[in-house]
């Protein structure tokens, strides 16, 4: 009975650290870091073109816009980075982002795949991780 | 002087401003013009609003279809405006050229036309975004304009109004990584031959509820391609009325323009069986 108790202890335990490995393919597909960057990089040049929501960015610092969103980005596809920026919600709190300029930016990002030569399937999978998070940005 | 400089500036502001619409909503997810009317498919409604107007924005469409049939040649021609992504009106101009039936029955006209005004709202949800579909409900007032066929056959009036729910969904990623788009509704209706043959029957007089749906892949935001169901009423004794199906191919190039070619089968129409042929649709967004 005891021998069995401490069997049961042994396989929680080992069921503990053994953790199924994450799934990080969508993370290997959209080119790991080097690549969700490029992709990063070139929505937000597509951004500075875009005269639809390009003000909405005037006064944001650029460059820590574009590390938060990599590393955003690297989480939603499963890959080993730690996001450290604020919550949607905080981050887009009294900015009244409409339901267009959300639109606006999936256009400008699925650009920035298209350029990367992100095959269509591997776009999808990324925007469906993203798409949910329209909520908290859009004002209601 | 002042004047001029004032009309010019006039002019380049406008110039500035090349769309008169806006276009908040992603590409494709206005849906084509279907053959009522109301945005869609071909042969039927989807819970989307045409054009690309998102909240607060206007948007407008203008619309030509033409099926080409072993007997006959349907042409639809029609224009239709939503606001809001919540409300849309249509209005459909239906001719239906009879071919050779007329010498075979030595009919009195050579066509049969009939006008379709359009209401959709949307109740609730999004095609792509939040947990709900999008579901939404319409409104058609329909009036067959020359009744003489349809009353020879025993079609019992000439204008009618009917209802539709229906409810669409992307799914992303759902066909092998591909976007899905499925599409489901139900329709109240005693249309024959959605209208154009008149409305109720000697078989019977009564609305039916009739289901239809399609089934799209997305192979990107620009190409799709899927099959199409409408089930229609049988009400007239004169004729069978088949249910109609197509496979259809979709090209959004861009915001202001779209093509959908069909192969469409529909069937048995007015005593002529395998009326299958050609579905060509062109859409303009404004």
């Amino acid at each position: 009975m005891r021998g069995l108790k401490l069997l049961l202890v042994v396989l929680l335990l080992a069921g503990c650290a053994q953790q199924p490995p994450k799934d990080d393919s969508l993370y290997r597909d959209l080119g790991e870091r080097a690549g969700i960057t490029r992709i990063v990089e070139g929505m937000l040049l597509n951004i500075a073109h875009d005269p639809r929501i390009v003000e909405r960015f005037r006064k944001i610092d650029i460059q820590r816009l574009r590390d938060k969103l990599v590393e955003q980005f690297c989480v939603e596809a499963g890959g080993p980075c730690v996001y450290t920026g604020d919550t949607m919600a905080e981050s887009h709190k009294g900015q009244n982002v409409s339901r267009s300029d959300f639109n606006a930016l999936v256009e400008d990002l699925i650009a920035a795949m298209d350029a990367q030569g992100i095959p269509v399937p591997v776009q999808n999978r990324l925007i469906a991780r993203l798409a949910p998070m329209r909520g908290e940005v859009i004002q209601h | 002087m002042k004047r001029l400089s004032l009309l010019l500036c006039g002019l380049a502001c406008l110039g500035a401003q090349p769309v008169l619409a806006d276009n908040g909503r992603l590409i494709a997810t206005g849906g084509a013009s279907s053959l009522e009317g109301p945005a869609g498919g071909g042969i039927t409604p989807w819970a989307v609003l045409t054009g690309y107007g998102e909240q607060n924005e206007w948007s407008a469409t203008a619309f030509a279809t033409t099926v080409n049939l072993p007997d006959y040649r349907l042409d639809v021609a029609g224009v239709a405006a939503s606001y809001d992504n919540r409300v849309e009106v249509s209005f459909a101009r239906q001719r239906f050229d009879l071919g050779s039936l007329v010498s075979k029955l030595s009919l009195p006209e050579d066509h049969l036309g009939q006008d379709i005004l359009g209401l959709k709202v949307r109740l609730f949800g999004d095609v792509i975004y939040d947990r709900l579909p999008q579901v939404s409900m319409g409104l058609e007032y329909k009036h067959q304009t020359n009744f003489d066929i349809p009353q020879l056959v025993g079609a019992k009036r000439d204008q009618d109004v009917e209802g539709y729910l229906t409810a669409s969904r992307l799914f992303m990623g759902a066909a092998f990584g591909y976007n899905l788009l499925i599409n489901g509704g139900v329709r109240y209706s005693r249309a024959n031959e959605l209208g154009l043959m008149g409305f109720g029957g000697d078989r019977r007089d009564t609305r039916s509820l009739l289901k239809e749906g399609s089934v799209a892949v997305l192979f990107n935001p620009r190409w799709a391609m899927g099959v199409e169901y409408r089930q229609k009423p049988d009400n007239l004794s004169f004729s069978g009325e088949s249910d109609w199906a197509d496979l259809f191919i979709g090209y959004f190039p861009n915001k202001h323009v779209s093509f959908v070619l069909a192969y469409a089968k529909l069937g048995e129409i007015a005593t002529l069986d395998n009326q299958n042929g050609t579905y060509l649709s062109v859409q303009g967004s404004f």
